[in-house]
């Protein structure tokens, strides 16, 4: 069995003294931002992205993706408990689990979901471990005409999931596309954009815009109106879920896994989708549709389930085509970078180790994270106590102090503020700051295969129609757009996001 | 939902417009090449003509059926706080060292919320400064000295 074999590569690499203890310092952090509402896994991933540069590529990875399913993990918890989802994929599981939680069943909540997302994280590190292989080697086919259209494609299907009107989701990742330009251009070397300050002939660094757009500009958000949070929790018992409760979540939890696997590919925020979706089908073939809202179990394990689910197989586009599918995933294709690895599928056959490495720590971090979130709940309640004019000013220390170690450029803290403002301004308009990221990490891909599929048909821009698979590829583009903008669709897509409110 | 004339439409159109705009001149500078040999004009001519016609459609739509979003407050003295903070950081650490940049630094963005106590600023202050030293130049070996030139070192 190759898989096995592969599985037992993976798991003699992540089990390493020092990969499981990076593990479970990501898990750890990762829970720490998704019980702490204000910060969120993109703006501490960026944060500590210099930190990882003198780790091995594969400790570094280890740790970063922990910190992204770590959260989706820790989000859940304030969610039920005090009805404050920490991450956007959360807001579903405030609904039900919150109830619970009212009615002294918030051990049962928890449980529900622990349970849930373990099964969840290792159904769909299978479903990456057997699903990826294969998508790779089909990747490996493609040439600079397909991976343009790929990569629009992924542009675009990312829009069809953000909130707020599609024009805007377009212009946000075309803005993205046109920062990617500043600096040297690939072919020419000529410098782009750059006022002839020396310091920006690299590009602006992602970390920075990372940073900026979900650190400062969500700081400045929170300032607007100041309240003292008041975190009132009951004590938390009985955590063992009855038999009743037993019977009740075996059904939810294989439906949210298997939609939050299928769901998670997309790009975009495939997890939030992921638990809203999982919250619909449980409501709807429910026999009970009336306890939805008012302390359903199903409401809490099927899409706790899910987001877990899909926050896994996100990495499936990563890691086999190098598309990022979250911002989060956008700062891992700069983490691969970095160490000399381009993201892709070469990763699988040059870099087998990483590759399975990654996949059975997830497995690994899953374990880890059922271990720190049950006994250890009552610690993570009291963090909430921190106040936030503690933390505010230790993420905007930490943010400057992170980017300037980037490269010791004085020019990547600045940016920091220029992206903060102007992702305020934006957000306040009803802006999502998401696509601007994946647009400024996948805009030099964009470019670089539009000239690369040029030359190689002698000028002739009908080569992204007459080779089959980026025809394909543009069609999907094309019914993607048209999905997204059709008003029946969107009604409808108003109405999921409405719940989230 | 209710649709009307929507002042935050109007004003992403208005920064996507004007930022494309900016874009398509700038690259009207460089070499544009032509299709078979693309020059460094041409992608982003491409890009911010498509982002400043998205500007427009976004302002025009803002004018007659916009997207109500609820534009709040704005919080000017937190914005004036930590955009001085960042930039002071960029500007002094190299010069004046770890230690006192980051301590002046978190004290400046302590004071963005104005609920802060000034004893409470200093007592945060001196912490953060402690645990990023700690931290970034103990933990994680990072080569900045702690009192730069400025201070005689």
């Amino acid at each position: 069995m190759e898989l096995l074999d592969n599985l037992a590569l993976g798991f003699s690499t992540a089990l390493l003294v020092q990969n499981v203890l990076y593990c479970f310092v990501g898990v750890l952090l990762g829970t720490a931002v998704g019980v702490l509402p204000g910060i969120g896994p993109t703006a501490t991933v960026a944060m500590l992205l210099p930190i990882t540069f003198s780790f091995e590529p594969v400790t570094a990875l280890i740790m970063l993706a922990g910190i992204y399913y770590g959260a989706q993990y820790g989000g859940s918890t304030t969610a039920i408990l005090i009805n404050l989802p920490g991450e956007s994929s959360a807001a579903v599981t405030a609904l039900d689990g919150h109830e619970m939680a009212r009615q002294g069943r918030a051990g049962a909540a928890l449980a529900a979901a622990a349970v849930g997302s373990f099964i969840a994280g290792t159904v769909a590190t299978v479903a990456l471990a057997v699903a990826a292989p294969p998508l790779a080697r089909v990747a490996l086919q493609f040439g600079p005409a397909e991976y343009f259209s790929l990569v629009l494609l992924g542009l675009i299907v990312s829009i069809a999931l953000a909130r707020g009107t599609a024009l805007k989701a377009l212009a946000m990742i075309a803005l993205g596309v046109l920062l990617g330009t500043i600096g040297q251009d690939i072919y020419t070397g000529t410098p782009r954009f750059v006022f002839d300050q020396r310091e920006l002939y690299g590009g602006i660094d992602f970390v920075s815009v990372a940073v900026g757009m979900f650190g400062v500009a969500e700081i400045l958000r929170n300032l607007e109106n100041e309240q003292t949070r008041t975190a009132v929790v009951s004590k938390v018992k009985n955590l063992w879920p009855t038999r009743e409760d037993r019977r009740r979540i075996v059904g939810p939890i294989l439906r949210g896994t298997g939609l939050g696997a299928a769901l998670g590919v997309l790009p975009g925020g495939g997890h939030v989708l992921a638990s809203f979706a999982s919250y619909a089908v449980e409501k709807r073939i429910s026999k009970r549709r009336q306890e939805f809202g008012r302390g359903a179990i199903e409401g809490v394990a099927g899409p706790e389930s899910a987001n877990n689910a899909a926050a896994q197989t996100s990495f499936i586009p990563l890691l086999t085509l190098g598309l990022p599918a979250h911002p989060v995933m956008a700062l891992m294709v700069g983490a691969f970078i970095v160490h000399g690895i381009t993201p892709g599928p070469n990763v699988i056959t040059d870099e087998p180790a990483l590759f399975w490495g990654l996949i059975a720590s997830m497995w690994i971090g899953n374990v880890l994270l059922v271990l720190l979130n049950l006994p250890l709940i009552g610690f993570w309640v009291r963090m909430l106590r921190i106040p936030y004019q503690v933390l505010f000013p230790m993420i905007i220390l930490f943010a400057a102090i992170g980017t300037y170690s980037l490269s010791f450029n004085a020019y990547d803290v600045y940016a920091i503020a220029f992206f903060g403002i102007l992702g305020y301004i934006l957000i306040k308009c009803g802006c999502e700051p998401a696509p601007l990221l994946l647009g400024f990490v996948l805009g030099p891909l964009l470019e670089e295969n539009l000239r690369r599929a040029l030359i190689i048909s002698r000028g002739d821009a009908s080569v992204f129609l007459t080779r089959p698979i980026s025809a394909v590829l543009l069609a999907l583009a094309v019914a993607a757009l048209a999905v997204t903008v059709l008003p029946a669709i969107r009604r409808r897509r108003e109405i999921v996001f409405a719940e989230e409110e | 939902m209710e649709r009307r004339r929507s002042f935050p439409d109007v004003l992403a159109g208005g920064v996507f417009v004007l930022i494309g705009g900016a874009f398509v001149v700038g690259s009207l500078g460089y070499e544009l090449g032509t299709p078979l040999r693309m020059g460094p004009g041409a992608f982003p001519l491409l890009v911010g003509a498509t982002m400043a016609a998205l500007g427009l459609a976004i302002v025009v739509k803002g004018l007659i059926a916009g997207e109500v979003v609820a534009f709040g407050p704005i919080p000017w003295r937190a914005v004036a706080v930590i955009v001085a903070a960042v930039l002071f950081f960029g500007f002094t650490v190299r010069d004046l060292g770890f230690v006192p940049t980051s301590a002046v630094t978190a004290l400046l963005t302590t004071l963005a919320s104005s609920r802060v106590r000034p004893l409470t600023a200093v007592a945060v202050a001196a912490g953060l400064t402690v645990a990023a030293t700690l931290i970034f130049v103990v933990g994680l070996q990072l080569r900045i000295p702690l009192w730069g030139p400025w201070l005689g070192f």
